[in-house]
């Protein structure tokens, strides 16, 4: 809390409007925390259910996360994977050969690796006879590979999972056109010259346009930017609140960054080139600057810019889930618990971003908690309009009447405790892995806080989303 | 399934499609004598710009009034007076709808073309002023935007429409025969080019916004938003509006040009134009066109050519003379009043004066998968009904599967909708060959073979299976609905719903009530036929119902006319030419020589002597030589895939021969033949309201126009009755009943019409 205190004093004098606004409430919030901290009035003492395993994240580990198209660019998706994968053995020194099972979410697919995860297992010097499938669910598709994960270990399948995720931007599937695919795909079954010369002849000019992956959502046909611009708008957020939050996020980011907070990042040496240390996209700018931007997706009036929305990155993560009484077997002094978390979905066309304003109150009612209980939010930041626009949502009871089926509205997150060491604005955000991210820099935020409960939620492609609670380890 | 086959070719006919858009609206209001504060508009000053909202008072739409249009003058000159306002922003509360068009009572009040001329030039001067204004206003469409609401858009310096399904810009003045009369004709040429303004105003087609954003009819556009602070339809308008400002504001610092980039075909094209010879050319082609397809029938799109004309080629003072005169004589014409007659009736006929029903139809079942039952179900899905098409086997099943999707796909290819739309639509059929899920039906639509028997036997089969408010509805077009009903446990459930072959064209749905069918049953049939997009007319039961029984005697009259030797290609064109958008032959082979036997079979039997006229022998011998029209490839012309121009059958010739009538010279002139179908075809409709049948005059046009084809430009037969004179279809009618017999003898009521001259079926 002090550290936050600071932080808004010291950059009073640069930051314009938006740190005065920020300044006086953590001010007045500060002291009520303090007062919260030392009552410890929770909903409940701990989330652990009788005749149910615990489960815990002994620890977890990212490369670090780029812009795509800078060092990692002539990787494949695997090696990345691969370093996150060494990275955790590592950082966890867990013996390979106890790892049951292996679980990796990715979003763009490389057809030559479709299921990374084995791969990079196998690469990354793991039993060949520890299996590893993939997941994906767009953006939350590390949260996935983690709740999958949970399961396998509350069913008392697995002990020890690793799971993951991975994004490698700088380098996607284009494809020849279907109508190419088909010549070709007939050639190789043409048997004679006569059969070969026929289907060449059918060959036109617009076989060679290629097919890049889909940036717009399947079922709506409509650009993620896009829909957060109506979002935003429909939510009346203006470009200038936008602009802000997308500061605030690269300020934190920075500072936590120069403070050494984002202990999950682990080095890697990038084969022919230097080691990256750590994350290149954290670029705080100035109001100033970010006005000159021009729209980014709803021209020429929109408010969704470069500046404030998340950006093209590549990177891996990964964590060592296990069951409770096998990582203290192994002598392991877990950060956290993994709890109670949900799934929703909703309309794609326009919630498709309101994941988070839909999970949220689930989760808690869920785990039993109330928003005063939680410590540290972990959300993922795919626009700034869109943490804006759910952070409404979720202060608002018409939204919550009308849409969500709810009495009344769950409450916004109070700021001072909302991803205080930057997001994927400001971190990057590799689509695939992002979840574990958001899941460790909750776990270590409890732990340099000294807070309980954690809420990790997230928006993805398609109309879903996703959220969990997790519990600081108790010391 | 008579009418229904016959409908079938009316589709191509464009005239009866036109009316699918509503352009103008009545509205009838009260007005009150002393209005000191506006009821429809209203503005507020926002920074420096105005913001002039448009609301109407209890009204779902906004049009253009006298009260409209003086408020507007009062609004703009505080606008333009001001110091504080720069810049202005017009915008319609209303959501769905930005302006509907002009007020149709003001024009239908009015008794000579003066005055219409004068309210044509009241609004010129108005709309003069607003593109000349020096404070520059911004145009803010959300919803329709049609004819003078179109005309007051493109006065304005700017233009920003919402991207929604909803909002759609048009000139449908043609349609109700009259033209764009508020500067429309000469403002729109210079803002989309000649050609493009030429087809807005000839074709009356509505442009969706993203077409408008291309053809630079609107300068931005706007993004329907999702629910957010607001519902979304609020927060749409809200938004819009926001835009608009910022645009307004622009304009008015001069950060923003009003004035559009042009694209290279574009330049191409306004650089043709500015040679005279390539516009006489343009002029001469569209005017042959024209003349074409509407055969001199109606007369707006030929003056809209001409004011158009005039424009372009004497300057605009002459232009907009030209304009408020010529709108002044459409107004008055025949045919604009039975285009507006008809616009109104077919706004009337899509309300449920039945009120709601009980429980509404969620769950729908078809039986019968054939080309009826799978068209029914294609307009059912896509509105959300959850629909069961049944048939006996899989291959029928298929078939009609099939023809759902390639109707929903045809949309996508068009871009009506997209692939996930069309998706989402389909996954609401489900086909089956069994009953099961019969149990959750709210309503079951059976469109099994035209057969007594076998109707009775499904009836059975699905009362068995169906639960007890379960409306069971026919789809036949000639089995008396009591006779269907016979066999049932619960004949107050029973009903008959009436579709038109192609089901997804065809416009009309005639429901046929028993004298037993509840009014809940009727409530819940028209319920659905709304919701399916159709026009309703409600009529009551009886052998033919309203659109078989008035058709079967006018198929009589043309067997006969065939018989007394002249042409099928003759007789084609004496019909389209009165303005029938399909020849009276053609119409046979379309409707299938085999069902046109079966129903003059039993219709005669009902009427006898009335219905009599040509022979059934003709009919029965080319049935027996497989001649049973389109379907089998040969009728009185033979069909062949691929091939446009269709030649005769030979081969009918001998049958007709065989079977000659002697003609009688003083009744078969061109116009005779004409007016002989045409008198049975009115005298046997009004008939059908003397006896009841029909509950009233309109819906008897609209079931005759949107159903049958009869020609637009009549109104119907109703219509045609009043504006032609009851006295003079009574002349015709006994003329030819000195020739023929019975068969022309006038009914009671057409009598009564014509002997007092006051009396009219439309007031």
């Amino acid at each position: 809390m002090t550290s936050l205190l600071t932080y808004t004093l010291k950059y009073l004098p640069s930051t314009s409007q938006w740190a005065l606004r920020f300044s006086v409430r953590p001010l007045s919030c500060s002291s009520q925390l303090r007062a919260a901290a030392a009552v410890q009035a929770k909903s409940k003492q701990t989330l652990a259910k009788p005749n149910m395993r615990n489960i815990v994240v002994v620890d977890g580990v990212r490369t670090p996360f780029l812009l795509s198209g800078t060092s990692y660019k002539d990787l494949m998706p695997h090696d990345l994977a691969r370093a996150a994968l060494s990275g955790l053995l590592h950082r966890t020194s867990v013996p390979k050969d106890v790892v049951d099972y292996i679980i990796f979410g990715t979003v763009i697919q490389e057809v030559k690796t479709s299921n990374v995860a084995r791969e990079a297992a196998l690469g990354a010097g793991f039993s060949d006879r520890t299996p590893a499938h993939t997941v994906t669910m767009a953006c939350i598709s590390s949260n996935q590979a983690m709740t999958t994960a949970v399961g396998l270990i509350a069913s008392g399948q697995c002990d020890v999972v690793v799971a993951g995720g991975v994004e490698l931007m700088s380098d996607v599937p284009i494809r020849h056109s279907r109508k190419m695919r088909k010549m070709m795909l007939d050639l190789s079954k043409a048997k004679t010259l006569g059969q070969r010369l026929s289907l060449i002849s059918q060959f036109r000019l617009n076989f060679l346009s290629p097919e890049l992956p889909a940036v717009a959502e399947f079922s709506t046909n409509e650009t993620m930017g896009h829909s957060a611009d109506r979002l935003a708008a429909a939510f009346a957020i203006s470009r200038l609140e936008q602009d802000e939050y997308a500061l605030r996020s690269h300020s934190l980011a920075k500072k936590a960054q120069g403070e050494g907070l984002l202990s999950d990042v682990v080095p890697f040496k990038v084969p022919g080139k230097d080691t990256v240390t750590q994350d290149n996209g954290i670029r705080p700018s100035s109001l100033e600057q970010m006005a000159k931007l021009k729209p980014a997706f709803i021209k020429p009036y929109g408010t969704v810019t470069a500046a404030n929305s998340s950006f093209l990155t590549d990177g891996a993560s990964a964590v060592l889930i296990l069951a409770e009484e096998k990582a203290l077997a192994m002598g392991y002094k877990p950060k956290a618990y993994l709890r109670d978390f949900v799934y929703v979905s909703q309309d794609p066309k326009d919630q498709l971003l309101l994941g988070p304003t839909y999970a949220t109150p689930k989760v808690l009612e869920k785990a039993g908690l109330t928003m005063n209980d939680i410590d540290a939010f972990e959300f993922h930041e795919a626009f700034s309009g869109q943490i804006l626009a759910n952070l409404k949502a979720m202060d608002s009871d018409w939204f919550a009447q009308n849409y969500m089926g709810r009495k009344a509205k769950v409450g916004s997150p109070p700021l001072e405790k909302f991803n205080i060491w930057g997001g994927s604005l400001s971190l990057g955000h590799p689509f695939g892995a992002t979840g574990c991210r958001l899941v460790m820099a909750t776990a270590n935020r409890l732990q340099k806080e000294g807070g309980q409960y954690g809420l990790v939620a997230a928006c993805a492609a398609g109309g879903q989303g996703h959220a969990m609670i997790v519990e600081a380890y108790p010391k | 399934m008579v009418a229904s086959r016959a409908v079938g070719s009316l589709s191509r006919f464009t005239a009866s499609r036109m009316l699918r858009c509503p352009g103008y609206i009545c509205r009838s209001f009260t007005r009150s004598s002393a209005l000191l504060t506006r009821t429809h508009i209203n503005y507020g000053v926002k920074g420096d710009v105005a913001v002039i909202r448009i609301n109407s008072p209890n009204s779902k739409v906004n049009t253009l009034g006298q009260e409209v249009h003086s408020e507007f003058i009062e609004v703009m000159n505080e606008v333009w007076s001001s110091n504080q306002i720069r810049s202005a922003v017009l915008i319609s509360s209303k959501p769905g709808c930005f302006i509907a068009g002009a007020d149709l009572n003001m024009l239908t009040a009015c008794t000579t073309s003066q005055e219409v001329t004068q309210i044509s030039q009241e609004a010129q001067r108005m709309f003069e002023k607003v593109e000349k204004s020096t404070k520059p206003i911004v145009a803010a469409i959300n919803g329709s935007c049609l004819g003078g609401g179109l005309e007051l858009a493109i006065s304005c310096q700017y233009r920003i429409a919402t991207k929604d399904k909803k909002t759609v810009l048009g000139s449908p003045e043609v349609l109700l025969g009259i033209l764009p009369g508020a500067g429309g004709t000469q403002r729109l040429p210079k803002m989309v080019g000649v050609p493009a303004a030429f087809d807005m105003m000839l074709t009356g087609r509505g442009i969706r916004a993203d077409r408008a954003k291309k053809m630079g009819l609107v300068d931005q556009l706007v993004e329907p938003l999702g629910p957010g602070i607001k519902p979304p339809e609020e927060r749409t308008i809200e938004y819009l509006e926001e835009v608009a400002i910022t645009f307004a504001k622009g304009l008015a610092d001069k950060k923003i040009s009003p004035k559009r980039d042009k694209g290279l075909v574009e330049k191409l094209t306004s650089y043709a134009m500015s040679i005279p010879f390539v516009r006489q050319q343009i002029y001469k082609k569209v005017e042959e066109k024209v003349r074409k397809q509407t055969k001199g029938l109606y007369p707006a799109p030929l003056k809209i050519i001409d004011v158009v004309k005039t424009g372009i080629e004497q300057g605009s003072d002459a232009g907009y003379l030209s304009e408020s005169q010529k709108f002044g004589e459409l107004a008055m014409t025949k045919e604009s009043k039975a285009l507006m007659g008809l616009y109104r009736g077919q706004t009337l006929c899509k309300k449920n004066k039945f009120g709601a029903p009980q429980k509404e139809v969620k769950q729908l079942a078809i039986l019968g998968a054939g080309l009826m039952g799978a068209g029914i179900a294609q307009v059912s899905v896509d509105k959300g009904l959850q629909t069961i098409l049944k048939d006996a086997t899989l291959a029928a099943l298929g078939r009609g599967q099939q023809q759902v999707f390639r109707g929903l796909n045809d949309k996508v290819k068009k871009k009506a909708l997209t692939s996930f739309e069309r998706d989402t639509f389909f996954s609401n059929l489900t086909g089956q060959l069994d009953y099961q899920g019969f149990e959750k039906a709210d309503m079951v639509i059976e469109a099994v073979f035209e057969d007594l028997s076998l109707k009775h036997k499904v009836l059975k089969e699905v009362e068995a299976v169906i639960p007890d408010h379960c409306v069971f509805a026919s789809n036949t077009s000639a089995l008396p609905i009591n006779e269907i009903a016979a066999v049932s446990k619960r004949p107050e459930k029973v009903i008959g719903m009436h579709y038109f072959s192609p089901v997804d064209k065809m416009q009309l749905l005639e429901i046929i009530t028993t004298q037993k069918t509840s009014k809940d049953t009727t409530a819940s049939a028209v319920e659905v036929g709304l919701k399916q997009g159709k026009v309703i007319i409600v009529v009551k039961d009886g052998p033919g119902f309203y659109t078989t029984r008035c058709l079967a005697p006018m198929m009589s009259e043309v067997i006969r006319i065939l018989q007394e030797g002249v042409g099928p290609k003759k007789l084609d064109s004496l019909t389209t030419s009165f303005g029938f958008p399909v020849g009276a032959a053609t119409l046979v082979d379309e409707v299938g020589v085999d069902v046109a036997k079966h129903v003059a079979e039993n219709l005669g039997n009902v009427f006898g002597e009335r219905f009599a006229g040509g022979s059934l022998e003709v009919l029965k011998g080319m049935i027996s030589k497989g001649f049973l029209g389109r379907k089998s490839g040969k009728g009185f012309y033979i069909y062949q895939e691929g091939v446009k121009n269709k030649n005769l059958n030979s081969d009918v010739d001998s049958i007709l021969a065989s079977l000659k009538m002697p003609s009688q010279p003083d009744v078969s002139s061109d116009e005779d033949i004409q007016y002989r179908l045409v008198t049975r075809f009115v005298n046997e409709a009004v008939l059908c309201l003397q006896e009841g049948v029909l509950a009233t005059p309109t819906e008897g046009d609209i079931g005759a126009v949107f159903g049958l084809g009869f020609p637009p430009s009549l109104g119907g037969p109703f219509r045609f009755v009043d504006l032609y004179g009851a006295q003079k279809i009574v002349d015709r009618l006994r003329k030819y009943e000195a020739a023929y017999g019975k068969q022309f003898t006038p009914c009671q009521l057409l009598v009564d019409h014509a002997s007092s001259p006051n009396k009219k079926f439309y007031q």
